[in-house]
C-alpha cells in the first residue's frame, strides 16, 4: 500500500502494451461535454452522429480498455481484471478516504464483445460496486447499465430511492437501450429491489425486470443457468469477512469525537488536582475499539440479540480488564471514583458504537433498531452522565 | 452460525387473500421470509425480516405491507433530535455515513 504511486505508473505501461482498442476515439474527459474532436489520433469519427459516445466517459480511465460502436453511439469497453490502482482505491474507501466521492459516470458500458442479444446488467455508480461486478464478468459478453446513485452502493441507494424506478426508466432512455439491444430484459441486482417497482418498470418501458443474485460472484452461474438464481444466491450473508471489512470505517469515524474528548481532558488537566493520564487514554481508545471493531467481528458469538447489549457486555469485560491492569482486586491506584466511573463509561461507549453497527448489518430491522434504541440510548446517556460526574469529582477533589 | 435479531417486532403484514402466487416476493427477499407452497405464498419466517421493503414494493397486488426505514442508529438519533424521519447521510458530503 505504501508504494501506490509506483504501482500506478506501472499499470499504465502494462495496459498500453496489452490493449487493443476496437475503434479509436478522441478522448472525452471528466465532465466536459463531447463537442469536437481534439484529435491527436489519426482516425477521427467525430463527424458521424452514431459515433458519438452515448454518455460521458473518460477514455483515459485505466479500466476503460477500448470502445465499441453501436447504433446508438459509442460505448466504452471495460476491463474485467482489477488493477492495483483499483484495489488501492477500494482499500482507501474501506478506510474512509474519499468514500463519499468514489464514483464513475452513469451510462452504458460493454464487457467483452456484446451484441444486441447480450444480457443487460444494471448496477450503481459507486466504483467499489462497479469493480465488484466487473471483476466477475471475465469471458462474458454483456452490457452494464450504470444508474446514477450519487456514488452509493446498490443496497443503500435502493433504500433511499436513488437506485429506483424513476432513475432506471430515465437511464433506459438516456442510454437509448432500445437501440442497443433487441430484447426486453434487464437483470437487476436483487439488493436493488427495495427501490424498484418491477411492474411499473415493465409497464412504462416495456423492459422486463429479472432480479439477479445478491452477490456479483454468482452472476456467471446465474446467466449459465438461464437467469435462474438458486436459493443460496438469493440469501444475504453477513459472515466474519463481510463484517471485518466494514470495521475500519466504523473506527475511523470516531476520530473527531475522540479528538474532542482528548481536547476536553487536556483543558481539565490545566486545572485538575488529579490530572488525566495514559490510563484514561488507552481505556477510552480501547472502548472505541471494542464497540467499533471487536463487537462487529465477534457479533454472531455474543449470546444476546440487541447490538447495544452485545457491545455493553464486551465493554464491561474491557472496563474490568482496565481495572485489573491497574491493581484489582486491590484498590486501583487511581482510586474508587475512577474505578466506578470506568465501569459506567467504558461499557456504554462500546454499547453506543455497537448499536451504530446496526446500520451496517444486513439483518437488523428498522423496528428492532428502534426498540433497542428506546432502552439503550437513555441507559447509555445516564450511565455516561454519572460516570463523567465521578470523573470530574475525581479530577478536582482530593479524597 | 446464523445471525438473528430481535423477535416479534417486525411490521410485515401479508394478506394471503390478495396473493396470486406469482412468487416475486420470494425472488426479492434476502432472508427467505416467504415460501411458495402449491402455488400459494406463505409467510414462514417473519422474525427473519429486516424490513427492507423489497417484497411490498414489488408486489403488484398490494398483498404485502411493511414499514421500512433506515435501520441506522445514528440516523435515528438525528431524527429524534431534529424531530424528523431518520435519514441516512450516506450520499451527502457529510462524512458521518453509516451504511
Amino acid at each position: 500500500m505504501d508504494n501506490n504511486n509506483g504501482c500506478n505508473s506501472g499499470n499504465k505501461l502494462q495496459k498500453n502494451a496489452k490493449v487493443k482498442i476496437v475503434r479509436i476515439k478522441p478522448k472525452v474527459t471528466g465532465n466536459s461535454t463531447f463537442t469536437e474532436c481534439e484529435s491527436t489520433i489519426s482516425s477521427c469519427y467525430c463527424g458521424s452522429k452514431t459515433n458519438k459516445p452515448i454518455t460521458k466517459y473518460d477514455i483515459d480511465q485505466k479500466w476503460i480498455i477500448g470502445e465499441i460502436s453501436t447504433p446508438a453511439g459509442m460505448v466504452p469497453k471495460i476491463a474485467t481484471k482489477l488493477t492495483l490502482a483499483d484495489m488501492w482505491g477500494t482499500c482507501k474507501v474501506r478506510f474512509g478516504v474519499n468514500r463519499m466521492n468514489y464514483k464513475i459516470n452513469p451510462g452504458i458500458y460493454a464487457v467483452g464483445t456484446p451484441n444486441n442479444n447480450s444480457p443487460v446488467l444494471v448496477t450503481a455508480n459507486y466504483k467499489l460496486t462497479f469493480d465488484a461486478l466487473r471483476k466477475e464478468l471475465g469471458g462474458l459478453n454483456v452490457w452494464i447499465m450504470v444508474l446514477d446513485t450519487k456514488g452509493v452502493n446498490v443496497w443503500c441507494a435502493a433504500g433511499k430511492g436513488t437506485f429506483g424506478t424513476k432513475e432506471l426508466l430515465n437511464r433506459i432512455l438516456k442510454v437509448k437501450l432500445f437501440q442497443i439491444v433487441s430484447h426486453k430484459t434487464l437483470i437487476l441486482p436483487q439488493l436493488g429491489a427495495p427501490g424498484i417497482n418491477a411492474y411499473d418498470v415493465t409497464k412504462k418501458s416495456g423492459f422486463k425486470v429479472v432480479y439477479g443474485p445478491v452477490r456479483a460472484e454468482d452472476i456467471n452461474e446465474f446467466l449459465k443457468a438461464g437467469m435462474r438464481a438458486t436459493e443460496e444466491m438469493r440469501e444475504i450473508r453477513f459472515n466474519i469477512v463481510d463484517r471485518v471489512v466494514l470495521t475500519p470505517v466504523e473506527f475511523i469515524s470516531t476520530f473527531k469525537i475522540a479528538m474532542l474528548v482528548f481536547g476536553i481532558m487536556f483543558l481539565i488537566n490545566l486545572f485538575a488536582v488529579n490530572p488525566f493520564g495514559v490510563v484514561d487514554f488507552y481505556a477510552f481508545i480501547g472502548a472505541l475499539l471494542v464497540g467499533c471493531v471487536l463487537t462487529p467481528i465477534l457479533l454472531t458469538w455474543i449470546p444476546v440479540r440487541a447490538f447495544a447489549a452485545k457491545g455493553w457486555i464486551l465493554g464491561l469485560i474491557w472496563a474490568v480488564t482496565v481495572n485489573i491492569l491497574n491493581g484489582w482486586p486491590a484498590m486501583p491506584e487511581y482510586g474508587l471514583l475512577k474505578t466506578v466511573a470506568y465501569l459506567l463509561i467504558l461499557p456504554s461507549i462500546a454499547a453506543y458504537y455497537a448499536m451504530n453497527f446496526t446500520g451496517s448489518s444486513t439483518y437488523t430491522s428498522f423496528s428492532g433498531v428502534i426498540k433497542e434504541m428506546k432502552i439503550a440510548v437513555p441507559a447509555i446517556a445516564i450511565s455516561i452522565g454519572f460516570g463523567v460526574v465521578l470523573l470530574l469529582t475525581n479530577s478536582f477533589i482530593h479524597i | 452460525m446464523k445471525n438473528k435479531y430481535l423477535k416479534n417486532v417486525c411490521t410485515l403484514k401479508f394478506y394471503s387473500d390478495k396473493c396470486v402466487g406469482c412468487g416475486r416476493c420470494i425472488e426479492v427477499c434476502p432472508h427467505k421470509v416467504f415460501n411458495l407452497n402449491e402455488g400459494k405464498v406463505e409467510l414462514i419466517n417473519k422474525d427473519g425480516c429486516m424490513e427492507c421493503g423489497a417484497c411490498a414494493k414489488n408486489c403488484a397486488f398490494n398483498a404485502i405491507e411493511v414499514k421500512s426505514g433506515v435501520g441506522c442508529a445514528y440516523a435515528v438519533i438525528k431524527g429524534w433530535l431534529l424531530g424528523t424521519e431518520p435519514t441516512c447521510d450516506c450520499s451527502g458530503d457529510n462524512s458521518n455515513g453509516c451504511c
